[in-house]
């Protein structure tokens, strides 16, 4: 298949992984966060670590928008869920996520209609199909997402529909970046920069990491090959002393990133004062919500609704995950008390949730197994 | 049990864990710990029953294990078989009973009447039995058009004869209006052993080869792209058909066929996941081996579904002695429904109970039990 096989050719991996090896100064040890969950989610689907020396370590990041979202706002969409008349609409990655009431699951299982859509057009479409329904779209992910949340609601304008709102949880990527440098208790040699989200913010806005922090970051695609060679990228940054915004993922990303959907974003949304995040608290300047323009559009100003922080469950350790400051094996409900099907946290649930990702792809010991696929 | 309960309930395992360990890494135990949770007995911990229960995967083995299996328990159903194997008047007969809800009720490739009796008489099939006879069990909405029932009968008609069996008894039900989606349908069949065969994924052995009888995921990705949700366009059909044939080609030509299933609900990964618990062997597939339709690579791809999960309805998943893999290969291919067969991995001894890849890039990963419906990837 074009596009997808020539980035996946295990001899190319060879020879970067080879490349790599070279690079590496004897005693040291290299880690890298993909801020990504899209990375994570490759990383062990493609068993990329197979190719990485045992002194390279990949940690992972914040960057799952799945895994980033409070209890509290679970729980609230819930609540909106139940109100009369009221069909609610999300990305399938949310269905699984347990709030303080259970999951969108569950809230099916009572009663409510809370359906999988692929789009928030998709979303729209429910809308228009159910005049005398109150279709609400939760709307989640980084600026990967936002532009095609904010252009369906310019599209529900444009139309006049009056029975479609927005549940806005967008939230910007920068913030979360900045948290991870500024937690004392995380040594990164670099960073794998986010590729989707950089095709809309370009690789400006990561200046500061090589200028205030002296950290390399290279942004990167997503198939197997893009990632090692972003790590060979990095290496090579290192071993020459630099410390530089590089753009690996080139086909897609653009240096500048691209106005138009920043300008779409910047129509219909403003910056929050601050947004609570899974396991990171409340980041100021952290979130996106919707312009008083467009409050029409509005769920959270359409519905009432509780608005409650959930504190998560005492055993879970999501925050540390997620900051990568644990590996998903050191957290001490990991496999046992949370797994896919009994998630106690967000990472558990999400493909791109880097506990579900090791749980499900990765939960092997690698020295066990090299004899049994030697053959 | 609550999250807090739970937690507190593994911890304190935690604490008692056993000496043994103390050779492992850190992560190897933690692995350790896991396999044994895995091992325990499973329970229901929804208060009702979500779509999950129904997906193939590791929910629905919970709801069968935990519930049905628990109140019906007996030698028979104890194997978890598509069918049960017993002998009753010096005959030994295969016996198995599926329902099918599937919408839209017409799709490319074929419709739920086809399904009902191609997928009754795959699974009295994979026994090693010849299929005999059916029945037909019809829910039926209020409103339901007559005739969508007669062209859904017609198919059923036809699938009948193309599997060598009667449909020899029946019952008919109206609910009304909104209470069931047009049309719902139940089989159960029954089938003669005429070979000595003991066929099951308890007779599993290391050093097996597993073969797949063709391209998988078709009928899983036609259904989802017939909903006409996604908007994708593709020729892909169904591959709705009935494999009795394809087997009994196999079980003339092969003496050391150990185990088959038809790859229907959880595709061919919850079966490789199955037989790798039931008996204790890893099972490593190469993915590059594995045969698909560029057309459902493509769709799984777009929507982030591993073509490894995705239903078949038409293809056998085989495994045999090792040393008769290209005899068994030969014997599928030379039927037109196992054209395309193929040795997609091996059977070894460790890690017990696990599913390995060797992906196509190069590396390793586990392929584990469905969890839920599959999720597509949002970003």
């Amino acid at each position: 298949m074009r596009f997808v096989d020539e980035f996946r050719d295990a001899d190319k991996a060879q020879a970067l992984a080879a490349q790599i090896v070279a690079l590496c100064e004897p005693g040291r040890q290299y880690k890298f966060m993909e801020v990504c969950g899209g990375h994570t989610h490759t990383i062990y689907k493609h068993g990329l670590e197979d190719y990485l020396p045992d002194n390279v370590t990949l940690v992972h990041g914040p960057g799952c928008p799945v895994c980033v979202i409070p209890m509290g706002r679970v729980d609230d969409a819930i609540d909106i869920a139940e109100q009369p008349d009221v069909i609610m609409t999300s990305f399938g990655d949310m269905m699984r996520v347990p709030g303080g009431r259970g999951s969108f699951f569950d809230s099916n299982a009572k009663g409510a209609d809370i359906r999988m859509v692929y789009s928030p057009l998709d979303a729209l479409k429910v809308a228009r199909q159910n005049p005398d329904k109150r279709v609400v779209f939760m709307a989640i992910g980084f600026e990967t997402t936002a532009p095609s949340t904010a252009m369906t609601v310019l599209r529900a304008a444009a139309e006049g529909l009056e029975n479609f709102s927005i549940f806005c949880n967008h939230v910007t990527i920068i913030p979360a970046i900045k948290a991870i440098l500024d937690s004392p208790d995380l040594r990164l040699d670099g960073f794998i920069g986010p590729g989707h989200v950089s095709t809309v913010i370009g690789c400006r806005p990561y200046d500061f990491i090589s200028r205030q922090h002296d950290k390399p970051l290279v942004c990167a695609g997503f198939e197997p090959l893009d990632i090692l060679q972003s790590v060979y990228m990095l290496m090579r940054q290192l071993d020459e002393g630099r410390s530089e915004v590089e753009n690996q993922y080139t086909r897609v990303v653009p240096w500048d990133g691209n106005r138009k959907a920043l300008g779409v974003i910047g129509e219909v949304m403003e910056l929050r004062p601050y947004f609570e995040w899974r396991g990171l608290g409340f980041i100021s300047h952290s979130a996106l919500r919707m312009r008083e323009k467009y409050a029409r559009f509005d769920a959270e100003r359409i519905f009432e609704i509780p608005g409650v922080r959930v504190a998560d469950p005492k055993a879970c350790q999501c925050g540390e995950v997620l900051k990568g400051v644990l590996k998903p094996w050191e957290c001490k409900v990991f496999g046992t008390a949370c797994t896919p099907e009994t998630p106690i946290g967000t990472c558990m649930v999400s493909s791109e949730g880097a506990c579900a990702a090791y749980y499900n792809f990765g939960r092997f010991s690698r020295e066990r197994v090299r004899e049994a696929t030697l053959t | 049990m609550s999250t807090e309960q739970r937690s507190a309930d593994w911890a304190e395992e935690a604490v008692l864990r056993h000496a043994g360990e103390a050779h492992l890494t850190r992560e190897e135990q933690v692995l350790e710990r896991i396999a044994r949770a895995r091992r325990r007995k499973a329970k229901v911990s929804e208060e009702r029953i979500t779509s999950a229960h129904g997906a193939g995967g590791k929910a629905t083995h919970t709801l069968i294990d935990a519930i049905f299996l628990e109140a019906f328990r007996n030698p028979l159903l104890e194997s978890l078989e598509d069918q049960a194997v017993f002998t009753a008047g010096g005959a030994r007969l295969a016996f198995t009973t599926d329902s099918y809800v599937v919408s839209p009720l017409f799709f490319p490739g074929g419709d739920i009447g086809e399904l009902a009796v191609n997928g009754t008489v795959n699974d009295l099939a994979v026994s090693g039995a010849r299929p005999l006879y059916l029945s037909a069990g019809f829910i039926l909405e209020e409103g339901f058009g007559v005739a969508d029932l007669e062209r859904i009968v017609a198919s059923m008609a036809a699938a009948a004869d193309a599997g060598g069996v009667q449909i020899v008894t029946g019952d008919t039900k109206v609910v009304q209006r909104g209470k069931a989606d047009g049309c719902y349908i139940n089989t159960a069949g029954v089938g003669l052993l005429e070979r000595p065969v003991s066929l099951g994924a308890a007779n599993v052995a290391p050093g097996d080869a597993v073969i797949v009888s063709g391209p998988i995921g078709d009928h899983g990705i036609t259904i989802l792209l017939a909903r006409g949700e996604l908007e994708i366009e593709s020729d892909i059909e169904s591959d709705t058909a009935p494999l009795h044939e394809l087997i009994a080609g196999l079980l003339d030509a092969v003496s050391g066929v150990r185990c088959l299933r038809d790859a229907t609900r959880g595709g061919v990964a919850t079966i490789l996941n199955e037989i790798a618990r039931a008996s204790e062997v890893a099972v490593v597939v190469d993915e590059a081996a594995v045969p698909m339709r560029p057309e459902v690579r493509g769709a799984c791809e777009i929507l982030g579904l591993d073509p490894l999960y995705v239903a078949c309805e038409g293809r056998l998943v085989a495994v045999v002695d090792g040393g008769q893999a290209d005899a068994a290969v030969a014997a599928l291919r030379a039927h037109p429904l196992g054209a395309g067969a193929s040795v997609i991995g091996r059977v070894k001894d460790d890690p017990p109970t696990l599913v390995l890849l060797k992906t196509e890039f190069g590396g390793t990963r586990i392929v584990d039990m469905l969890i839920g419906d599959p999720l597509p990837r949002i970003c």
